[in-house]
């Protein structure tokens, strides 16, 4: 009896529940064509700038463009002491701020206690993140420039940049380690695994895909700086190589490099977009172009990375 | 795994001599090091270029500024200090602190060029109390058309371009037209990058901007120079042969180079790479877009570099002083 007198009413809602999906599936509708429209032209902003460099700056894109120094003559200036200098600082700031961020994220995540502490600790990093480059470099130029007296030197730029890159890393470490499943812990701990062994043989081992992105998405970054790289005061015309890092004989490895001056990919281009003549425009637009064409390399390297690490994990 | 260790020890051996280095290695090569303006930066690097081809000795060129350059300058840091504008009494008595003495060198002129959009047909020629009118810190906020320049200017809103205050093209232009070092008024566009001067007052009808004569030179399909009228009541447009005869003036400045002293006196390749400079500086400033002195001047200034004397012509501030006058000035100095 109940039954029936209720369901002419649930029929009655049944148009006005109708009514309400329909309006849901239009919402739903609304917000994907707006996230579609965000994502467009963003996209197209970046793919517009891009070709309009790659067209300004393609006459330059020769072999001679990356073996020649910088001169007065734009025809036959190149990028060669810039990109052996961006690579230097780069090569720096990998070995500094790797070993040091995953090992800080590791500690953050697996041995800090929950206390006051490790949570200032937490918040000081993000912010970390978040600084602007200009005041790394400031610090970098009262600390290592002159406190450490490292000069202005490829060590005190990649030293810069791994502090810049520090944060990156040690955020993108946490949360890989973060997004390992309890029960792998809790599973080796049973089989009476220390807490280094399980950090180091499965913690670490599976969350290299994330680490491995954070890494790189904080290269990237670090490959475009130039505020804090001019801040320290990277050179504008150098016209030599520093000394190779590797030789032949015995050790091998040199590191008087690290002492050297040096310039690098963005300041070469900040300073032919400020020259009166054109053909230094041209000249930026390819170094910027290449910029682009790095950055994009290293993030589809970072994709791919993680793509065939994860596939590798069965948990 | 083996490679794994490899990675490990390499990483390790990085931090360890990341600790280890710093003393021992800094200051092995033997490299001129010059920094500072940026005005001044492609004659040093045009000269840096040849010198390091013809004879191997290697030279790095800095963009600090004309400022940042001779803090570098009275630290020691750098041999040779490019400026464009004289050394100030604040950064000669650092440098004197420091125990630097300088040894001070025009390489060239730099003509600062007033410009207008090209459809722009009233403002041909200007006085500098015109151009002082528009610029000085009381026009702030009242002088707003180019009918209040002159009478018969069209009632054309007045905007102005010029490089920001960091820049020596700023200090001179206020020490040159509204006659006290930076005072200007607050209510115009400035830029460090005067390709950007360039478009925006391409862009404007009313608009008015300096900068170097190159970057006028390269935009010549874009902009219009401006006559301004000389000290003789001439009015001048700037040019290369305008600038070298002297009747350019008061905006044509000389540009400088400062030479550490006990560096110029005592070290081979300093003293080659100076001798070099004077010998090419004409040439090169020709070249990327500057006002080459006189074979006599560029003489003459060899001679005072040779004597080893220090100390600035601008202990007082002058303009439009001529290569002679800035030796003899300086030479009387002490």
């Amino acid at each position: 009896m109940v039954k029936n007198k209720k369901q002419p009413a649930v029929i009655k809602d049944l148009e006005s529940i109708r009514a309400m999906i329909r309006r849901h599936k239009r919402n739903d509708l609304i917000f994907a064509a707006v996230g579609m429209f965000v994502i467009a032209s963003l996209t197209i902003t970046l793919l517009v700038l891009f070709l309009d460099l790659i067209l300004d700056g393609y006459p330059r894109f020769t072999l001679d463009f990356f073996t020649n120094y910088p001169s007065r003559k734009p025809e036959i200036a190149g990028i060669l002491s810039a990109w052996v200098g961006s690579s230097l600082v780069l090569l720096v700031t990998f070995f500094v701020a790797v070993p040091l961020g995953i090992a800080a994220g590791v500690y953050l995540e697996e041995y800090a206690k929950k206390n006051w502490t490790s949570d200032i600790i937490e918040i000081n990093v993000s912010n970390l993140a978040g600084v602007p480059s200009i005041i790394y470099g400031l610090l970098a130029l009262g600390l290592f420039v002159y406190a450490f007296g490292l000069g202005q030197s490829i060590l005190s730029a990649g030293l810069t940049l791994a502090l810049l890159m520090l944060p990156i890393v040690i955020v993108s470490t946490r949360e890989a380690i973060r997004a390992i499943p309890i029960h792998i812990r809790e599973a080796a701990y049973a089989v009476g695994a220390t807490k280094w062994q399980v950090v180091y043989d499965h913690v670490i081992q599976y969350s290299y895909g994330g680490i491995l992105t954070g890494v790189i998405i904080g290269m990237a970054r670090a490959i475009g700086e130039t505020a804090p790289i001019i801040t320290i005061g990277a050179l504008t015309f150098i016209a030599f190589l520093p000394p190779t890092p590797v030789t032949v004989d015995p050790p091998f490895l040199n590191f008087e490099w690290l002492s050297s001056g040096f310039t690098v990919l963005p300041i070469q281009m900040f300073n032919w977009i400020s020259r009166p003549q054109h053909a230094f425009h041209i000249n930026a637009a390819a170094t910027g172009a290449i910029i682009i064409i790095l950055t994009a390399l290293m993030n589809g390297a970072a994709i791919k990375l993680r793509y065939n690490i994860r596939k590798k994990i069965k948990w | 795994m083996k490679e794994n260790n490899l990675l490990k020890i390499s990483i390790a051996a990085a931090i360890a001599s990341t600790f280890t280095f710093s003393a021992t290695t800094f200051a092995a090569v033997d490299i001129v090091k010059i920094d500072g303006s940026s005005t001044v930066y492609p004659i040093s690097e045009a000269v840096a270029e040849e010198f390091q081809k013809a004879t191997g000795i290697k030279v790095t060129v800095g963009l600090s500024g004309t400022g940042g350059g001779f803090k570098k300058f009275c630290r020691g840091e750098t041999v040779i200090s490019d400026a464009s504008r004289p050394i100030k009494a604040k950064e000669a008595k650092m440098c004197e602190e420091a125990g630097i003495s300088f040894i001070e060198i025009p390489v060239a002129f730099d003509a600062l060029t007033v410009v207008v959009n090209k459809g722009n047909d009233w403002a041909k020629e200007l006085t500098p109390a015109e151009l002082k009118k528009m610029w000085e810190p009381a026009a702030q906020g009242k002088i707003m058309s180019w009918n209040q320049i002159r009478p018969g200017f069209p009632d054309q809103p007045l905007k102005l371009f010029g490089p920001g205050a960091d820049s020596g093209t700023f200090d001179y232009f206020t020490e040159a037209i509204i006659e006290k070092s930076k005072a200007i008024r607050g209510d115009f566009t400035a830029s460090e990058d005067d390709n950007v001067l360039v478009q925006g007052v391409s862009g404007d009808k009313g608009a008015i901007g300096y900068f170097g004569l190159a970057y006028f030179v390269e935009n010549k399909d874009k902009l219009d120079a401006v006559a301004v009228q000389n000290g003789a009541g001439k009015f001048v447009l700037p040019s290369v042969e305008t600038t070298m005869d002297g009747s350019y003036n008061p905006l044509a400045r000389p540009l400088f180079i400062y030479l550490n002293a006990t560096k110029a006196a005592f070290d081979p390749n300093v003293k080659k790479f100076v001798e070099f400079y004077l010998k090419n500086a004409g040439k090169m400033a020709k070249e990327v877009g500057y006002i080459p002195f006189s074979n006599e001047e560029y003489a003459a200034i060899t001679e005072h570099y040779r004597t080893l004397k220090t100390g600035t012509a601008f202990e007082k501030p002058a303009i439009g002083l001529s290569v002679k006058q800035m030796l003899e000035l300086s030479a009387a100095n002490k």
